[in-house]
């Protein structure tokens, strides 16, 4: 079999959809960081989703649904976003062993369970995994540019072909996709007002009566659940204080449930644009994160002993959280372009 | 968080691999900085899988006692739960439910049976074992 190696440049980053967007996006000659890649889609939020299940406990989110930063991004820079999924696996490999000879860098969604590089202990099903496919070697084994790690990987077909077609929730059906032509001059800076506002405007939660489940209301309403693990077994209250503290810092989040991406986006917004009071916010947002990192720590804390700290008292960290939250909302809003 | 302060508690659950976050430097702007692992975020990673294990220790014991089928261990195995598999298989919780129980398992049919084989990757053959020791 012959080699295929397409041009990728490879950048270690937090998270999988961001890094994948601003590495596929490099790759083609328009550098943009990860952090300008998350705060150009919005993709800021909190979701508290007691229907969702993930063994048992509730799915939290930190940031929006899958496929929305790339679709979102492309659509603010005006590149053609080509995507498809498929009914059979063996149409799916085709189509992407077509693209890769064509000479594209191609993104996939994939499910993490069964990548064989992954190391054991960070296994688990979730189906919303997203990487580049550079190349094939002359094994026949794909070319991975996987975001979270710090060296590209190889993936023997048979793996690959099972990680696109996982079935479950968010199954992928194999969604590959291309990215097109890179306008020549982009200019960010409108964007990133529009963007900014956009984040603000979802942080006070969705404007419905009787749904507290996101934005600010939806942590005061963690908050509430925390103290109401008084009442459960004590081996419920551990696993589910786990639970949040891996769904905010073990799965890619770069640290904090995405807070601190989001001050390095402002940070760098304010680089661009020389705008201080965007330098002010990234500082406010820093804060923040150091404020659902020390919510990490006093969750743990009760998990490792339950008498050194009552449950009241975590729940009061994470109020103070959803108050700064909501300062920092009215502070976005009341940014202006027009100084 | 600063640069300084990113934590280097070399987990375990990385296996020898680092991680990207995002710190203030001396400046007071971000940079990328990785991390070996924070001790805090180990700690509730281990009781997860601990819980697993345990999970799956449990259904080892249940199967050579008799109380479970063969179907529940390699369910835990997979890290699947009755909500998850039933996603995947495309049968119902309850028919999973009961087909947790060691009589019904084995008068499956072949073709069930290859359905489940199909979302844990493994053969029939493999799908009826179920080894001593986890």
């Amino acid at each position: 079999m012959s080699e295929i190696v397409n041009h990728l440049i490879h950048q270690q980053s937090s998270h999988c959809e961001t890094g994948v967007v601003s590495n596929m996006l490099s790759s083609k000659g328009f550098a943009i960081s990860e952090p300008m890649a998350f705060g150009l889609a919005s993709a800021l939020t909190f979701a508290y989703l007691p229907f969702v299940k993930i063994g048992g406990l509730p799915l939290i989110a930190y940031r929006m649904p899958p496929k929305t930063i790339i679709k979102s991004v492309a659509k603010k820079l005006n590149i053609e976003l080509i995507s498809r999924r498929f009914s059979s696996p063996q149409k799916g490999m085709q189509a992407l062993d077509q693209a890769l000879a064509e000479g594209h860098i191609v993104g996939l969604q994939t499910s993490v369970y069964w990548l064989p590089y992954f190391p054991e202990d960070m296994r688990f099903h979730f189906n919303a995994h997203n990487l580049t496919v550079y190349g094939k070697n002359e094994q026949g084994d794909y070319l991975i540019s996987d975001p979270v790690f710090e060296e590209v990987v190889t993936c023997s077909p048979e793996s690959l072909e099972r990680a696109r077609f996982a079935k479950g929730a968010l199954a992928p059906k194999g969604l590959m996709y291309i990215l097109g032509e890179v306008p020549d001059n982009i200019d960010l800076a409108p964007q990133i007002y529009k963007s900014i506002k956009k984040t603000a405007k979802m942080m006070n939660g969705i404007p419905i009566p009787g749904i507290p489940f996101f934005g600010v209301k939806g942590i005061h309403y963690l908050a509430k659940k925390i103290t109401e693990l008084e009442n459960k077994p004590l081996k419920y209250a551990r696993l589910y204080l786990g639970h949040i503290v891996r769904m905010q810092e073990e799965i890619g989040t770069g640290g904090a449930g995405f807070r601190f991406i989001f001050a390095s986006f402002l940070d760098e917004s304010f680089k661009l644009t020389g705008d201080a009071e965007l330098f002010e916010l990234s500082q406010f947002t820093t804060e923040i994160g150091d404020q659902w990192r020390a919510f990490a720590v006093q969750a743990v804390l009760f998990c490792k002993d339950r008498k050194s700290i009552s449950l009241q008292d975590i729940s009061a960290v994470l109020v103070k959280c959803a108050d700064m939250e909501k300062q920092l909302q009215s502070r976005l809003l009341s940014l202006s372009a027009l100084k | 968080m600063k640069a300084k302060q990113v934590p280097q508690d070399n987990s375990p659950s990385y296996s020898g691999h680092k991680k990207l976050l995002y710190a203030v430097n001396d400046s007071g702007h971000y940079t990328g900085i990785q991390s070996s692992g924070w001790e805090i975020e180990n700690f509730a990673t281990q009781m997860a899988v601990d819980e697993l294990n345990e999970q799956t220790l449990s259904a080892v014991n249940d199967y050579h006692s008799g109380k479970a089928s063969a179907l529940a261990y390699h369910m835990c195995k997979h890290r699947f739960d009755i909500s998850a598999l039933a996603q995947s298989t495309g049968f119902f919780q309850w028919q999973i439910r009961r087909h947790l129980s060691p009589q019904i398992f084995n008068r499956l049919s072949h073709r069930k049976l290859k359905i489940y084989g199909a979302v844990f990757s493994i053969s029939i053959e493999q799908l009826t074992r179920v080894p001593e020791q986890p």
